[in-house]
């Protein structure tokens, strides 16, 4: 037998490691305590002389950790407790007779509470059980009236009123909680007849295989994951099965027939072997696959913990952890075992005594091939192993072992040795933290983390985070911000000494959230410190809803828009706009531009009158004006919009904008007009633009009512001629047309006279004004009209190279054949030219 | 995989990945399941929602907040007695107000989710980022909103968090100060989450509209730019009138034209259109001829095909082939419609009267052509296109000549014009001259804006794409590559707004070593809209043999003159309720 030393005690499969002396001074024990410890190591709550029940005597709730060492002491002031439990972020649950569940910190600190309904509270609660499922912590409850309330996660608590279980008359005699299909349920026992709640049903089951001599289910527990559970009868048989109760794994007789203090599952992931430990006063049993119990006295009141790869026993004085003992282990220490793992650890201790027999340990694994998986093993049993010296010896060994193989990849030696570096950090009596290898792996470097951190071991945390190499941001970053928020909440020290401290500490660390710590100092009181602190945020954005809080406004809003977030800048605004009166408001908003535009958006849309206010305020005529003009077309009343147009008008004249006013005074002037017309003459008008005006009155014949507009309006006399030409072509009123042409010299020449016939076809009014057009246009007004030989002899007159290509462009080979010789011709004479 | 937007030289596939990835993962918490078919998309609307039998309705909406007032109505109006789940996905971002809206209406409480859906820059090609954001120029010049800044400079932190920092950083315009500035907070804030990515891009140049307003208006003239003018490309895709589409087919002699516009995409998947639409329309023809012949050659070679093998290596390639023949059918019509435009004497006058401007003749007195425009009442937009070019040309009209061109217009279309006329006033395309003397002709040397000898068919300088006028913007970007822009602090100084560099710290170790030979990638960021002529122009620097950069392209918008004109009207009586 080769390694074991002192505190490790091998029974059998099991082993029991000793984790702790515990730090602590019970004089009497965990006698008369109600207890509970949290899983993976975690602290201890007790609540002394619980039982006791002396008006005079109050109880006292203790926290340790799981060394023993105090972390809290008061007396317990409230309810009656029922039960004690941890959540899974070490906040101790204390669940009282009447249903409210008080929560505290490990520090003894109250957080808050909460209540697990009226239903429970009126009938009482009967018993308790705290568990934890992949949705947080939960709390379940039989009440006084034996129905049960349930609750998945107490920190969004829904609380379930789960279905009545038949024929129940008293108390049953055990339950358990226990989380299938993404559901919890409770698995109840009532006399031997066994129930399944679920949301909606309660279902009676059977485990296969349970012995008939049972009359009653007296105990039962679920495994850490919920996979296993484990039956005591009253006949004192363990039954041991799948918790679907699909699967019967074995059956034990105990021999034992009263009922136990406490039963646990004691198992590792992925071993085929069931056991479990049923504990009664002094003495401990466990119960496995064979019909052989190996039973293990205790001295004194203990608990059981179950973990996810054992049982924690913890009594007055000891710590201990039973677990299987892991395979590598046991391949390993087992005496004579030719396991390789076995062959390369005596190696090793052949080669440190410098003896040659480490040469023929070597050959007989290398000679099997087996050296990589001696290596391997050596590692993993190191994993389990709590003693520092035997971790050593095995990673000596495997790294002796290693320099015999080539291309062995280092990363499981490299991440073991600092795996277990960390461990024993941990583990150390002044931490308290007994956690395994399976159990350091399952529950992650971040969640250690944040226990360590929720124990205020900063510097301990630090380190880890350095030394595992964990990102800044989620590591030292995080463990420096819990360190700043606890800070700030020490009231003997002054505003300036603790924003310098934080200030100093946190200075180079990435992505620290300073609004976090200083909302943590709000919450203490402390605004000034907040204030103080805020300023170091480097994310506007995060500072502005507590600034608002503090009631910080002006600070907030030039927060906001520094950020350049406009919706957080509208947030501010629509605050202020309902804290403030409106004048502190608009004289708030003149002073940050940006937030006064943003808000006159908003105002467009939404409000109307609060734009014109603005604009009033600001004595910006200009946009008054403009606000006005707007308004006037929302308004179907002509009154109405001359009106509004007014208003703009005197706004304009104010703004020193006499063209916008003129234009404006137009516009009043020309709805008149068309009102007055359309009263007159039927016709449709307002609305239109001056120039449609026009164009409908010399449609309908209204030529003088045009001609007045055209001199009223000053309309150029250009735009007015080409108004006309268009509007008589249109209704083909080529006498008018005509007439029209010989008023004057028309302004705008007389090649659109042409093309305007061209565009109605009527090429016979076209030609008549083909003369009057300037060189210039002729050939365009010749060829517009379709005459070739009109076009051609102005192109040539004009000895115009480009005017003769476009016309010869237009001939037809066939029919223009002499015309083209005639162009061509001219087109030499004009290039040599 | 969408195969255009790997061809670039930047890999713009990761950005829409990442992008689809968010969404997958919030319909995957909608719907409770990996499973999310999508049934119906429906418009958003007042009143009820058209029936679907489904059980979750996700409302896909930008922040704002008329849209909530649809929402509530949606949401009010639901039956009952059906309760079906609604889900509301803010895009780009979720807003305080939004959701205070929601809360104001009573129906806040009736989403099983909200949440946001980052999408600030859509991928639209291999290079070519888009925020589709329609209004931006619109709100930041006119309005003072600077939102779309705010996402535009959340998109380009997404854009380093998947493609490295950014070493440097140039400007030019308020926006483009606004948005660095606001780029170097963030990365302020978010120090210590950076993602070690070597850097994608080594330049990023953030452009203002303002800075060039010269360039949208006038008329682009590569292929791309004038199916723009002309039919306007929405998301990518494009609606033409459908009579030259027609399938002649045999035995139905024709006689049903299609009513419904043909609908095309546009991008660069499609081999022959990448190859022509940043081409001068001038040598679209050549183009597609050329390829006419490559084509039927192609199936000529069937004959050649005697061996079973040969026969078999021909069939092959048909598919693709037969794709190659349609897509050539598509751009032939598609030239032909254009080309039925741009041979008219209206579009070559308005050409001329363009150039005119841009080359600085007469620019100081009322325009003949813009005066009978007017006469004949054009479209308006045309009219302001041409107004605000000669002002932009001239640096400013004379007051006489500016307020004459206002009575014209107002008395032409209507006094309500003269809320548009005062926005193109604010946002500086329509000003009075100050004293200052007209610099433009000082910017138009220094930066050779006109190039006389534009070659359309084999271009050698980016005047091409506007047949003689070099775009601003491109120019600007131009210089800065080579020789850098300390060569043109003189003109810098005449446009709006500062200049400014920028250098991001990037972390140690992931300096890029760049090979001899390796060109330097671009971002140019337009603030406020960009062209397709512009970016034909960019293109056309990062294919030019000796350029040593190639440029990707972001903006909060594509336009053309037209659109961006019409963004900037203010017609009262659209607002009536």
């Amino acid at each position: 037998f080769v390694a074991y030393r002192g505190q490790t005690e091998l029974l059998g499969p099991l082993r029991k490691i000793e984790l702790y002396e515990m730090g602590w001074n019970l004089k009497d024990g965990l006698r008369e305590c109600l207890v509970a410890a949290a899983p993976y190591g975690g602290p201890i709550a007790l609540l002394k002389g619980h039982y006791r029940r002396s008006p005079s005597a109050r109880p006292q709730l203790e926290i340790y950790s799981s060394s023993g060492l105090p972390l809290a002491s008061f007396p317990w002031k409230s309810g009656v407790v029922k039960q004690l439990g941890w959540t899974v972020s070490d906040d101790l649950l204390c669940v009282q007779e009447d249903g409210t569940v008080l929560v505290y910190d490990l520090w003894g600190g109250f957080k808050r509470h909460f209540s697990m309904g009226n239903e429970v509270s009126q009938s009482q609660v009967l018993e308790t059980k705290i568990f934890h499922s992949p949705y947080g912590t939960g709390v379940a409850i039989l009440t006084g009236a034996l129905r049960f309330t349930l609750a998945t996660n107490i920190d969004d608590i829904k609380l379930r009123r789960l279905p009545e279980v038949p024929g129940l008359q008293e108390a049953p005699s055990c339950w358990a909680v226990l989380t299938q299909d993404r559901q919890s349920k409770v698995l109840v026992a009532n006399g031997s007849q066994l129930f399944i709640l679920d949301n909606t049903a309660c279902t009676p089951v059977t485990p296969p295989g349970l012995s008939p001599q049972a009359s009653s289910i007296v105990h039962m527990c679920v495994s850490f994951s919920y996979k296993y559970l484990a039956l005591l009868t009253d006949s004192g048989h363990v039954w041991m099965g799948t918790s679907n109760l699909k699967e019967k794994l074995s059956e034990v007789d105990t021999k034992i027939k009263t009922p136990p203090k406490q039963m646990a599952w004691c198992r590792r992931p992925k071993s085929q072997q069931p056991s479990a430990v049923v504990m009664w006063d002094g003495l401990l049993i466990v119960v496995g696959e064979c019909k052989e119990t190996i039973q293990y006295h205790l001295d004194d009141d203990s608990v059981l913990v179950p973990e996810l790869d054992g049982v924690r026993i913890i009594s007055g004085t000891h710590h201990e952890l039973l677990q299987e003992v892991p395979g590598a282990c046991e391949e390993i220490f087992k005496i004579a075992s030719m396991a390789p793992g076995a062959l390369l650890l005596e190696a090793h201790k052949e080669y440190e005594k410098e003896s040659q027999k480490a040469d023929e340990y070597l050959r007989e694994i290398k000679e099997q091939s087996l050296l990589s998986e001696a290596v391997r093993q050596c590692v993993e049993a190191a994993g389990h192993e709590h003693e520092p010296e035997t971790q050593k010896t095995l990673l000596r060994a495997a790294s002796f072992g290693k320099c015999f193989l080539s291309n062995f990849p280092p990363e499981q030696f490299v991440s073991m040795c600092r795996d277990l570096r960390v461990l024993n950090a941990v583990r150390d009596y002044t931490v308290g933290i007994p956690l395994t290898h399976t159990q350091f792996k399952q529950m992650t470097v971040q969640v250690l983390i944040d226990r360590l951190v929720y124990r205020k071991l900063y510097p301990l945390a630090i380190e880890v985070c350095r030394y595992l190499k964990t990102p800044e941001y989620q590591g030292v970053s995080r463990v420096l911000k819990h360190w700043a928020c606890y800070k700030v909440q020490q009231k003997e020290e002054s505003d300036e000494v603790i924003a310098k401290a934080v200030s100093v500490k946190l200075a180079d660390a990435a992505g620290i959230s300073y609004s976090e710590i200083a909302t943590k100092a709000y919450e203490s009181g402390r605004t000034e410190l907040a204030i103080k602190l805020l300023e170091f945020e480097p994310r506007s954005g995060e500072q502005v809803p507590l600034l608002l809080k503090m009631k910080k406004s002006p600070l907030a809003l030039s927060k906001a828009i520094e950020s350049g977030d406009t919706d957080l800048v509208y947030t501010v605004v629509m605050y202020l706009k309902n804290e403030l009166n409106r004048g502190d408001f608009f004289m708030m908003l003149r002073n940050q531009p940006v937030a006064l535009s943003l808000y006159k958006q908003f105002c467009k849309h939404q409000e109307q009158d609060t734009l014109k206010d603005l604009f009033n305020q600001d004595d910006d005529h200009e946009e008054l004006g403009n606000f006005y003009v707007k308004a006037s077309y929302k308004d179907q009343r002509l009154e109405a919009r001359v009106a509004l147009l007014q208003s703009a008008v005197d706004e304009y004249y104010k703004a020193k904008n006499d063209f916008s006013a003129k234009t404006t005074e137009d516009e009043m002037r020309l709805l008149r007009f068309q009102r007055k017309l359309e009263e007159e003459k039927g016709e449709q008008l307002v609305g239109f633009s001056l120039h449609d005006t026009m164009t409908t009155l010399l449609s309908v014949g209204l030529h003088k009512h045009a001609e007045q507009l055209y001199k009223d309006f000053r309309v150029p006399d250009k735009r007015f001629w080409w108004l006309k030409l268009k509007a008589l072509a249109e209704k083909e009123d080529w006498e008018e047309l005509e007439k029209f042409g010989k008023t004057k010299k028309s302004p705008v020449g007389y090649l659109p006279f042409v093309e305007v016939c061209i565009k109605h076809h009527n090429k016979y009014e076209a030609k008549k004004y083909v003369s009057k057009v300037t060189p210039e246009q002729k050939v365009k007004a010749h060829l517009a009209v379709g005459d070739m030989e009109g076009a051609a002899e102005a192109a040539i007159e004009r000895r115009n190279e480009s005017e003769i290509s476009t016309v010869l462009s237009r001939c037809s080979a066939t029919t223009d054949h002499l015309l083209m010789e005639r162009l061509n011709r001219a087109k030499a004479t004009a290039v040599k030219k | 995989m969408a195969s255009h937007l790997f061809c670039g030289r930047v890999n713009l596939n990761i950005l829409r990945e990442a992008a689809r990835k968010d969404l997958r993962e919030f319909l995957d918490k909608c719907s409770g399941s990996k499973e999310h078919e999508v049934e119906k998309m429906f418009t958003l609307k007042g009143g009820r929602i058209p029936s679907a039998a489904v059980k979750n309705i996700v409302f896909f909406v930008r922040p704002r907040l008329e849209l909530m007032d649809i929402i509530a109505e949606n949401v009010a109006s639901e039956d009952k007695l059906h309760p079906r789940d609604f889900h509301i996905l803010f895009v780009p971002r979720r807003s305080l107000l939004c959701e205070q809206r929601l809360k104001e209406k009573g129906v806040l409480n009736s989403f099983t989710n909200i949440d946001e859906y980052i999408l600030d820059l859509i991928p639209y090609d291999g290079d070519l980022l888009s925020m589709e954001s329609e209004s931006s120029f619109r709100e930041c010049y006119l309005e003072s909103d600077q939102t779309s800044l705010y996402h535009a400079a959340k998109g380009l932190m997404t854009l380093q968090a998947l493609y490295g920092t950014i070493p440097q950083i140039f400007g030019k315009g308020e926006c483009a100060r606004h948005v660095a500035n606001m780029m170097l907070r963030m990365k302020r804030e978010f120090a210590g989450s950076h993602t070690q990515i070597l850097p994608v891009f080594d330049t990023l140049l953030l452009l203002d509209r303002n800075v060039d307003l010269l360039t949208p208006l006038a008329t682009q003239l590569t292929y791309e730019g004038l199916i723009d003018e002309i039919f306007s490309i929405t998301n990518g895709y494009v609606k033409l009138p459908p009579e030259k589409f027609a399938q002649k087919k045999q035995g139905e002699g024709g006689k049903d034209l299609p009513t419904e516009p043909k609908k095309l995409q546009l991008n660069s998947a499609e081999e022959l259109y990448a190859e022509i639409r940043d081409k001068n329309f001038n040598a679209v023809g050549a183009a597609l001829s050329k390829k006419a012949k490559v084509i039927s050659a192609a199936f000529e070679e069937r004959h050649n095909a005697k061996t079973v093998g040969e026969i078999k290596q021909f069939v092959s390639q048909l598919p693709h082939m037969q794709a190659a023949r349609s897509s050539l059918a598509n751009h032939t019509s598609i030239a032909e419609l254009i080309k039925d435009i741009t041979t008219s004497e209206d579009f070559f006058d308005s050409l001329t009267v363009e150039q005119e401007f841009m080359t600085g003749v007469d620019t100081d007195k009322v325009s003949t052509y813009i005066e009978d425009c007017v006469a004949q009442k054009d479209p308006l937009i045309k009219i302001l296109r041409l107004v605000c070019m000669q002002s932009v040309c001239n640096n400013g009209l004379k007051q006489k000549v500016l307020d004459f061109y206002k009575r014209e217009i107002l008395q032409t279309y209507g006094y309500k014009h003269i809320l548009t006329l005062k926005n193109l006033e604010k946002v500086g395309l329509l000003k009075p001259q100050s004293t200052m003397r007209n610099n433009y002709p000082t910017i138009r040397k220094t930066l050779k804006l006109w190039m006389e000898d534009t070659n359309e068919q084999n271009p050698n300088d980016i005047s091409y794409v506007y047949s003689g006028y070099a775009p601003l913007s491109v120019r600007l970007t131009q210089v800065l590559a080579r020789p850098g822009w300390r060569s043109i602090e003189e003109v810098l100084k005449m446009l709006p707004g500062p200049h400014f560099e920028e250098r991001q710290q990037v972390p140690t170790g992931l300096h890029k070593k760049r090979q001899p030979g390796e060109n330097r990638t671009t971002l140019v960021f337009f603030l406020g809209g960009v062209t397709y002529a512009e970016i034909a122009a960019l293109r056309f620097l990062s294919n030019m043999e000796d350029s040593g950069t190639e440029y990707i392209i972001a903006t909060t918008k594509l336009i053309n003159g037209t659109s961006w004109i019409k963004s900037l009207m203010d017609s009262p009586e659209e607002n009536l309720p």
